[in-house]
């Protein structure tokens, strides 16, 4: 049982949880996740860690509410439970100083990126940011990101805040204008997708970490499977970051759609 | 060894087995028809994920089972278990009607009598090891249905009995792991006095026994109440902990653990890796049986989706293949078809199960191999390509090896896949302690006689160490880990 002991909302559908467990606060690093279930009958689903607390013994979750679990969890208020928290899983991020690191995180993939971005930066690299969203009010993070980043560039689709277009095209803007010795892409797979055949046009390693479907996070199940290099990994325990130009993007963004007619009618039922 | 049977020799020369022995002409025992377990109607069974199919004995036909068992002086069946349990004198004990001290005597080295008496593959044990099976050619004593019947009267009796525990030695052991493996070795080490905990990864205790075989072979209450029982001997579980993760082997060192007993299992599903496998709707055993089992997918008021077939194929002839199989038409699959490289005679999965899938209207397509999977414009998958498969010279194994007979390629349509073609070792532990030796498998090498690893204080067992073997010989290596961590720990503290 971990407590909640601090909830903010983003917006209507994001909010952040400040949530009381102390080995795991102690023991993650950045890209790790863990794993939870908020009720007896709920779903084990993975969330990357985006941020902790040693001292206190908290981390921080960003959840978007998309389906019947995440919107469980988004309900929860501070003094609630979550039933079963399991971690840190994963590979840690492999932090070293490539020189220029760029970061592009799009929408809630902004929330595991966080400390990704801040051990670069600690590391002594140039880290430059960007962050993306469909529009203002979904864009999060954002000062916590600058203190973190030598410049933080926002973009969203609509313009109504930063500059108006994709995560790639700030992307682009920057790559073109000085040298980038390594990226990360966190976010939709679709964005990763897109920002990894960008980086790869340029040659410049890039690192996207995966939201596969999960169910034990352990290795145990392989619902995470995925393709890289043609060979198939598990992204729970091989992962959740891989060279994002050896990962096929199009099985994950199918693989993803996977439980698709159920979850719509465990949604439906849940409403 | 001769200590032990010594020990069994006391029993057997004990006043109620001589007089019990002497009630029955051993001519009139032996000439008794072994019981046949009755079972739940295969049609109605069916219907329900989580109703067993094998209903267990009544008192009587427990005790006229009990009355073939001749006590041999020489009881051969207890080489044939293990986990070494006084078989005779649990089956006599039976027979004379006390069933509570049947139950008591299954708990002097089982910690999961309820559970084995379900799933151990007695016919390759203790039965295969039966006089009746050796020496008379005649069907052997059912002694696994007489282990299930003495657990579970004792459960239902409400009097369950606690095995005695020896003082507190104050030393403090873990298990890493819950499945059966941990289990006897933690029923083991509490009752020498040790301070034992067991962590596990998942939200549940039991490993396999709960993610794994389903409720329709063994229910979760019988699991609960066997881990009740280790409970009140004093066995302190913690669930939602990876060792290695969540906190590393040296946290624990500190924290006062003195010696682990790594049990993690086989935790890592194989695949085939042939093309189209990643499409949707086709999974390995493990997360079909997992969402099953552990997260209740089928029933509607749980969160966790599963995929349910119209048309479901499972590769492999094991146990799990079984389970899965047979789980898929409980979920309303039309056609379960079990696809299978060799013959019949080559399945794995005990003959039990075979025969109940059969009676379930599981289909069988032998001699066939999967070589590549088709999928609909979203990726799910609609039909699959198999290949037939002849039989050549024995393999390693002793079974004869499946070759491929060419041009024999056709498609079946299905909208389901469950990939049960075995596991790996679960490469967690592995991985966080690099010093620890492992095979080339990646299985935790230890030394047989003690399952001791190349780290002193650290013991394996179950399927870390075997790679895949059943629930019984994990309890046999739990217990044969117990005692060697014992003496390795009594000759430490002698020491300092």
């Amino acid at each position: 049982m971990n407590q909640i002991v601090e909830k903010v909302l983003f917006s209507e559908k994001v909010a952040k949880f400040v949530v009381d467990a102390p080995r795991i606060a102690k023991s993650r690093k950045p890209g790790h996740f863990v794993i939870l279930r908020v009720d007896e009958k709920g779903e084990r689903i993975p969330l990357t860690i985006a941020g902790a607390d040693p001292v206190k013994g908290t981390i921080v979750l960003v959840v978007q509410k998309m389906g019947v679990s995440s919107a469980k969890l988004f309900e929860l208020e501070v003094g609630d439970f979550i039933l079963d928290m399991v971690g840190p899983l994963g590979k840690a991020t492999h932090i070293h100083t490539p020189g220029t690191v760029l970061a592009c995180g799009g929408g809630v993939g902004v929330a595991p990126m966080l400390p990704i971005v801040e051990a670069y930066k600690k590391a002594g690299n140039r880290v430059i940011s960007i962050i993306a969203a469909r529009s203002k009010d979904l864009i999060i993070l954002e000062d916590e990101i600058r203190q973190w980043s030598d410049e933080t560039i926002v973009m969203t689709d609509d313009g109504s805040y930063g500059t108006k277009g994709l995560v790639t095209a700030g992307a682009e803007m920057v790559i073109q204008r000085e040298t980038v010795n390594e990226c990360i892409a966190i976010g939709p797979a679709v964005m990763m997708k897109f920002t990894s055949l960008l980086t790869k046009k340029y040659e410049i390693p890039t690192q996207a970490s995966l939201n596969a479907i999960m169910v034990d996070g352990t290795g145990m199940c392989g619902a995470c499977r995925v393709s890289v290099g043609g060979n198939t990994y598990f992204t729970c325990i091989d992962g959740p970051e891989f060279d994002a130009h050896q990962i096929d993007f199009d099985e994950l963004i199918m693989r993803l759609g996977g439980y698709s007619n159920e979850e719509k009618l465990a949604y439906e039922r849940y409403v | 060894m001769s200590t032990n049977k010594e020990y069994l020799q006391i029993e057997r020369e004990k006043e109620w087995r001589v007089e019990l022995r002497k009630t029955i002409a051993n001519k009139e025992r032996t000439a008794k028809e072994r019981v046949r377990m009755p079972e739940m109607d295969p049609q109605e069974r069916i219907k329900y994920q989580d109703r067993e199919v094998n209903i267990g004995l009544s008192a009587d036909q427990a005790q006229a089972e009990a009355s073939r068992c001749l006590d041999c002086p020489n009881p051969t069946c207890i080489e044939g278990c293990p986990v070494s349990i006084n078989i005779p004198k649990f089956v006599k004990y039976i027979e004379a009607g006390k069933f509570l001290d049947a139950a008591k005597t299954l708990k002097e080295t089982s910690a999961l009598p309820a559970v084995c008496g379900r799933v151990c593959p007695q016919e390759k044990q203790c039965e295969a090891t039966c006089f009746y099976t050796q020496k008379m050619k005649k069907d052997p004593v059912a002694i696994g249905h007489l282990e299930r019947f003495a657990a579970d009267y004792e459960r239902e009796s409400g009097f369950m009995s606690v095995p005695e525990v020896a003082p507190a030695n104050g030393i403090k052991v873990a298990a890493i792991g819950s499945g059966p493996a941990s289990l006897s070795f933690a029923g083991d080490m509490i009752k020498l006095g040790y301070d034992v905990t067991v962590f596990e990864a998942l939200h549940e205790i039991g490993g396999v026994l709960k993610y794994g075989i389903p409720e329709f072979r063994l229910p979760n209450k019988i699991v609960d109440v066997e881990l009740d029982n280790l409970q009140k001997m004093g066995v302190k579980f913690v669930r939602n902990f990876i060792v290695g993760k969540t906190a590393s082997f040296d946290d624990l060192k500190e924290e006062g653990f003195e010696a682990f007993f790594i049990a993690s299992g086989a935790g890592l599903p194989r695949f085939m890796n042939i093309p189209g496998e990643n499409y949707n709707g086709i999974l390995s055993s493990n997360e079909y049986l997992t969402r099953v089992n552990l997260m209740n997918a089928a029933k509607d008021e749980f969160d966790t989706p599963v995929i349910k077939g119209k048309t479901v194929a499972v590769i492999g002839g094991g146990n799990t293949a079984m389970d899965s199989v047979r789980t898929a038409k409980r979920l309303g699959a039309e056609r379960a078809i079990i696809i299978y490289r060799r013959s019949r005679a080559e399945m794995p999965a005990r003959v039990e199960e075979v025969h109940h899938a059969e009676e379930e209207g599981i289909e069988f397509l032998n001699l066939a191999n999967p070589v590549e999977y088709f999928a609909d414009e979203k990726g799910k998958v609609n039909r699959m390509r198999v290949q037939r498969m002849g039989l050549g010279e024995p393999d390693a194994s002793g079974r004869r090896r499946p070759i491929v007979l060419e041009g024999s390629e056709y498609d079946i349509p299905v909208d389901l896949v469950v990939v049960a073609v075995g596991v790996s070792p679960n490469p967690l532990i592995p991985s966080e302690v690099k010093e620890l030796k492992v095979s080339k498998w990646g299985t935790i090498e230890v030394t047989e006689e003690t399952m001791q690893s190349s780290i002193p204080e650290m013991f394996a067992g179950g399927d870390i160490v075997r790679g895949g073997a059943t629930v019984i010989l994990a309890m046999g290596d739990g217990r044969k880990a117990a005692a060697n961590m014992d003496e390795y720990l009594q000759n430490k503290h002698k020491a300092n």
